[in-house]
């Protein structure tokens, strides 16, 4: 059933088409048209280079190295935020009382901001007056993420995965409640043990969750974890957390080389447009489900 | 949810070892919020001689007091304010321009309509990081740096609130529709009188969401506010600490580290199952 009419429409679709061609569209080409260009010594005029650009990225080390230290920081985020996760649930899943107080409890890190999570990491992690790493100094492990690209990956990684944590559990706690309680005691009539019943029964009727969080979670670390690295290592020490998108903002606001800024944000929309054409298959999938 | 009987359930020791473990489990979650509240209660020598006590000390007055009227470049107050317009700025404009198009797309038939959809579903694989430097020149052009409609306007067009509105809108019976053109009301009415007052659940829900999600931006307002009056809280704290060498200022950073986190936090928790709702929603 709809109403008659052309110019109404128009006008209610009208602030949000003006926003996403002000805002979306219209930046999105500059990147692609930026991308064909070179700006000249002076930063007077704007020389073509056709795909020069991203010919020197994809040859340049420093880019290359950025890619594999992505993939290495959002596979290891992904992890370490969906296997807690997972833990917790299926233990929160097992109570009959208390559940709910304990997810109540585990929602907090949610909503605290990428940013803020770096800072409470860092603050623990601090060379000077970090208690956790005075502790560690205690047992002979001298930390200093400053210094030590391994030791500032794995607090970037652990700072990013802490709020995740909280979103994961609430999806794969969703999920275990839904699984059939008949399903369970059949399994369980027959002899098989909760860590049987668990791989054999619970994970596959989780996979579409799982499959679903993964290709979030990815997103999450690939995009949305600026905040926390540029509050603790600052894409430091020598690169070793400079993850894709902190590398647009550093060449194109603080190195100021647009050309390869906007080559790189290209390069970027097409990883989006990727994952996201994957996390629709999968939405497709589930509805046949 | 169906019942649970007994049979797969942990009874006795069991039951108490799953209860410590998912103890164990939300302490280890909760220690960095809890070791930043007891570092905004105790002084700034507690904290440079390691190790810092883990009860909160008797500062806790001093310190909010000085992070909340005094700073480090600007109280974090005017940073509250800011991230209360942004954030506001961002859900209720999300939601008023996805209601209007989401309405449109489902009530009526306008040249155009299938182009226009297509224009609005691609907006989901841009996010503001990838087309940052594009962007900023062109709030810079607006003469919108260091202003709210500079923090707001680039982050409310997204598509995602746009489908949940017209996913629940294809849900409304077509009967209501058909009696508001036989009753002769125009289709604005319609919208007023039926459609907004039936989306009361899911505005709140994505409410919830949005208002997060405005709240914890953080490298959109770095790049367009370069004048601390008009920081945001969670991109603020960062530019707290000194440059170079000196010695962090803790017990104020702490402070306002948790002011950061309250209004989210409690937003989720006053709000949890709207906000649940809100997540799997907008996730799906």
């Amino acid at each position: 059933m709809t109403f008659k009419g052309w110019i109404l429409p128009l006008l209610l679709i009208a602030p949000q088409v003006l926003i996403s061609a002000v805002f979306f569209f219209y930046p999105a080409g500059q990147a692609i048209w930026q991308s064909l260009f070179i700006p000249d010594p002076f930063g007077l005029s704007m020389q073509w280079v056709g795909l020069g650009n991203f010919e020197y990225l994809l040859g340049n080390k420093y880019y290359l190295a950025s890619f594999w230290t992505t993939a290495v920081f959002s596979t290891l985020v992904t992890v370490t935020s969906m296997v807690p996760a997972l833990f917790l649930a299926v233990i929160a899943d097992r109570l009959i009382k208390g559940a709910g107080t304990y997810r109540t409890l585990l929602i907090w890190p949610y909503a605290v901001a990428p940013a803020v999570a770096g800072v409470l990491w860092l603050f623990m992690f601090n060379t000077r007056v970090g208690i956790v790493s005075w502790y560690l100094g205690l047992l002979g492990y001298d930390w200093n993420h400053v210094l030590d690209g391994t030791q500032a990956m794995g607090l970037v990684v652990v700072a990013s995965s802490w709020g995740r944590i909280s979103y994961n559990f609430l999806f794969f706690y969703a999920a275990l409640q839904s699984v059939p309680k008949s399903v369970i005691e059949a399994a369980a009539i027959d002899g098989a043990r909760f860590w049987r019943r668990f791989w054999t029964i619970v994970l596959p009727l989780l996979s579409p969750t799982t499959f679903f969080l993964l290709v979030v979670n990815i997103i999450y670390a690939f995009f949305e974890t600026f905040g926390v690295i540029h509050t603790i290592t600052g894409g430091g020490p020598q690169q070793a957390t400079t993850i894709l998108v902190y590398k647009v903002y550093a060449d194109g606001f603080v190195g100021q080389d647009l050309g390869s800024s906007a080559a790189q944000s290209v390069i970027l929309l097409v990883v989006v447009g990727l994952l996201t054409v994957l996390q629709f298959k999968f939405v497709e999938k589930r509805v046949h489900y | 949810m169906a019942e649970r009987t007994g049979m797969v359930e942990k009874r006795g020791w069991g039951l108490w070892a799953t209860h410590a473990m998912m103890i164990l489990g939300v302490l280890v979650v909760f220690f960095p919020i809890w070791l930043a509240f007891v570092a905004s209660t105790v002084t700034q020598s507690e904290i440079t001689q390691p190790p810092m006590p883990l009860m909160p000390g008797d500062q806790f007055l001093n310190n909010y007091r000085e992070a909340l009227f005094e700073g480090v470049n600007v109280p974090v107050l005017t940073m509250l304010v800011n991230s209360t317009i942004t954030a506001l700025g961002i859900a209720i404009g999300k939601i008023a321009i996805s209601l209007l198009s989401a309405f449109a797309f489902v009530y009526f038939r306008f040249p155009g309509r299938g182009m226009f959809f297509w224009l609005i579903f691609l907006t989901l694989m841009l996010p503001v990081e990838v087309r940052i430097v594009p962007t900023y020149e062109v709030v810079a052009g607006f003469g919108m740096l260091n202003s709210y409609s500079g923090l707001i306007f680039p982050l409310i067009a997204s598509a995602t609130a746009t489908f949940l509105f017209r996913q629940f809108f294809l849900t409304i019976p077509d009967e209501l529709a058909e009696a508001a053109r036989v009753d002769g009301a125009s289709p604005m009415r319609f919208f007023w009188d039926i459609v907004l007052p039936m989306s009361r659940t899911n505005i709140a829900a994505l409410f919830v969401i949005l208002f997060i999600y405005g709240w914890n931006q953080y490298l959109w307002p770095l790049l367009v506010t370069t004048d601390p009056e008009m920081n945001t809280i969670v991109m603020g704290i960062r530019q707290m600490f000194p440059s170079g060498d000196d010695l962090a200022d803790w017990p104020v950073i702490m402070a306002a580290s948790i002011l950061a986190m309250v209004p989210p936090i409690v937003v989720v928790l006053s709000m949890q199952r709207l906000f649940i709702r809100g997540l799997v929603d907008s996730e799906k």
